[in-house]
């Protein structure tokens, strides 16, 4: 039978790695999700599981390679300035058409910035980060529930689509405590005929690699992954929709500030104001769907971010700019209270922007 | 008729890209030539750098991987942790192991990981056209040192070998050249010995093999193998640096 437990975000996404059948780990500390490592430190060697702290983020993300190309479900974690020194090794990974995990427990940046919460990593989340022609995707738990459970998910993603999961977080959902289920699930394997296994001189050598110097060849490689790309755009998106029936005012909002904007929503909702909320889930492929929908039944848009706006980038895009987009935001660590965004609900309620 | 002389098998049939007269393909060779001997081609995984050598995926008929520059080490112990019963092996030149991805070589050395190093220095930067290396020799002119290597500028080449021999870590290290056909024979008695410390779970075993680069140091091959000889082996002198299993049964 499922268990109900309570749980560190942080731990759930370690506990759940281990139940989506990752055995081996290889990180590098940095606050706020040096928990992951901790747990993994803790639990892998006692389930014949490997957990290696790498000399640095650019060594992590690199075993990582090594070790999915080896046909293994693998991950690493880090926070945002970890996530830059990984950017080299996640653009080989997209390059090679691997699949891996990668979370970032987000902080302030830029720079060294803070150890605070931030959602500040969004353009290089979901528009590269790396060089070259590339995408990841990209999950945002709000929840320590979905901290787990889209762990899992990223996994079978990852190893559907032979490229890397980004678990998108920050250092609030990373940090706190909930109660949490994991169901007693089996998990998913995927066949990987591509993985170096050894040939055992029966079949010719697997090569895993990014290199095509002949521009038509690596043309149409890129042409290629952006066909496996689009059909991830058509299948994947996931998004939670709030009170969005009736709305005049749509706020979006994901992660922990989705659940700071869910008050705020409710209270409008008691003072009379027609307002509902789009949470994104994926953050690449973008839930396009609704906000297009949105912009045809909405006055007007709210983005709820940490950070300096970057997700209303997405949100004017997608609604093709019918209707103003405001935003709402607080950054370098900071929190938006609920009343913050309240008062932007009133402001956008009477006109103001 | 009798076959007197074959590729090994451990390569494929794919044409070499070095240039006349480079020394890569002689050490290709040798390391083909141990994997056929020690019957590993079916579970060796290599692991190619970013380099001259960066099409070596295409020339080794093992399992392949190409790595960023200078993390071919890192890749390599994903590959060995998560499949110890493969053998493992990486194939660098001098920019990348010694410059760009000296942490990493360090590194893996210090956890004396079980994987084989096969360290080609030949002193430059080959595949972008001549550039210093971190092993280029005190004086010697390149595209990036057009007035001689000044080491009050740009400081002293390293001599891995002897730095790396210096760390509790690894298993064996070793320096060998390819110069002239004594060299070859014991070069390749080193890189035997490489792979057999791997596939006894010693651990950490680096080759650096003195290499030559005719085209980017402007010589003819000839010359260049002499001033392997009278320039290069001074400063990186041949021998072993570090045995620790020999050390043990003395």
């Amino acid at each position: 039978m499922a268990e109900r437990i309570l749980m560190k975000g942080n731990e759930a996404i370690a506990e759940a790695a281990i139940r989506a059948g990752c055995r081996h780990y290889f990180g590098y500390p940095i606050t706020p999700q040096t928990e992951i490592a901790a747990y993994m430190a803790k639990k892998m060697p006692k389930i014949g599981g490997v957990f290696l702290q790498a000399e640095s983020e650019i060594a992590s993300i690199n075993m990582v390679y090594g070790a999915s190309a080896a046909g293994m479900r693998v991950m690493t974690s880090s926070s945002s300035p970890g996530i830059s020194l990984k950017t080299e090794g996640l653009s080989y990974i997209a390059g090679s058409d691997v699949p891996a995990l990668v979370v970032n427990v987000q902080r302030g940046g830029p720079g060294l910035g803070g150890i605070q919460p931030s959602q500040s990593d969004y353009f290089q989340a979901t528009k590269g980060g790396g060089h070259g022609d590339y995408r990841m995707i990209v999950l945002a738990p709000a929840s320590v529930q979905e901290m787990a459970s889209l762990t899992i998910k990223g996994f079978d993603l990852a190893d559907k689509y032979c490229m890397t999961s980004m678990i998108l977080a920050d250092g609030t959902i990373g940090q706190m405590m909930e109660p949490i289920v994991f169901e007693d699930e089996e998990p998913k394997t995927y066949e990987k005929p591509w993985a170096l296994t050894g040939t055992e001189c029966k079949r010719p050598h697997n090569i895993i690699n990014s290199l095509y110097l002949k521009p038509e060849e690596l043309e149409k490689k890129n042409f290629d992954r952006y066909e496996k790309y689009k059909l991830i755009e058509e299948n994947e998106p996931m998004w939670e929709e709030y009170m969005m029936e009736d709305a005049d005012i749509c706020v979006v909002a994901f992660g922990i500030a989705s659940r700071v904007a869910k008050n705020a929503v409710v209270t409008a909702r008691s003072e009379g104001i027609k307002v509902g909320l789009i949470r994104p889930i994926t953050l690449w492929p973008f839930p396009v769907a609704p906000i297009a929908a949105a912009a045809d039944k909405v006055k007007a848009f709210i983005s709820v971010e940490l950070n300096m706006g970057q997700m209303i980038e997405d949100i004017r895009l997608y609604s093709q700019c019918k209707k103003p987009v405001t935003l709402c935001n607080r950054t370098g660590g900071m929190i938006p209270s609920p009343d913050q965004v309240l008062e932007s609900i009133r402001k956008v309620e009477k006109g103001e922007n | 008729m009798a076959t007197v002389f074959t590729k090994p098998k451990s390569l494929t049939d794919a044409p070499f890209h070095y240039c006349p007269g480079c020394p890569h393909g002689i050490i290709h060779r040798l390391v083909a030539e141990v994997m056929d001997e020690l019957n590993i081609e079916g579970k060796a995984i290599g692991v190619a750098p970013v380099g001259c050598a960066v099409m070596a995926y295409d020339y080794f008929a093992c399992d392949m991987i190409e790595a960023p520059h200078g993390r071919a080490p890192a890749v390599a112990t994903g590959i060995k942790r998560c499949r110890p019963e493969n053998v493992v092996f990486t194939y660098q030149g001098d920019g990348d192991l010694a410059s760009i991805g000296m942490a990493e070589t360090v590194h893996s050395a210090a956890r004396n990981e079980n994987i084989t190093v096969i360290f080609v220095n030949n002193a430059i930067y080959g595949m972008t056209g001549g550039q210093m290396a971190p092993t280029s020799l005190p004086g010697q002119v390149t595209q990036t040192s057009p007035y001689g290597r000044d080491v009050k500028h740009c400081g002293w080449p390293i001599k891995v070998s002897e730095m790396l021999a210096t760390l509790e870590g690894p298993e064996y290290i070793a320096r060998v050249a390819v110069n002239n056909v004594k060299n070859v024979k014991n070069a390749k008695k080193a890189i035997k010995k490489a792979f057999e410390n791997q596939i006894a779970g010693k651990g950490f075993s680096l080759v650096e093999v003195v290499s030559a680069c005719p085209t980017n140091w402007g010589m003819t091959p000839e010359a260049a193998l002499k001033w392997v000889e009278s320039d290069m082996l001074p400063y990186y002198p041949i021998g072993v640096y570090k045995d620790r299993s020999a050390k043990e049964e003395e």
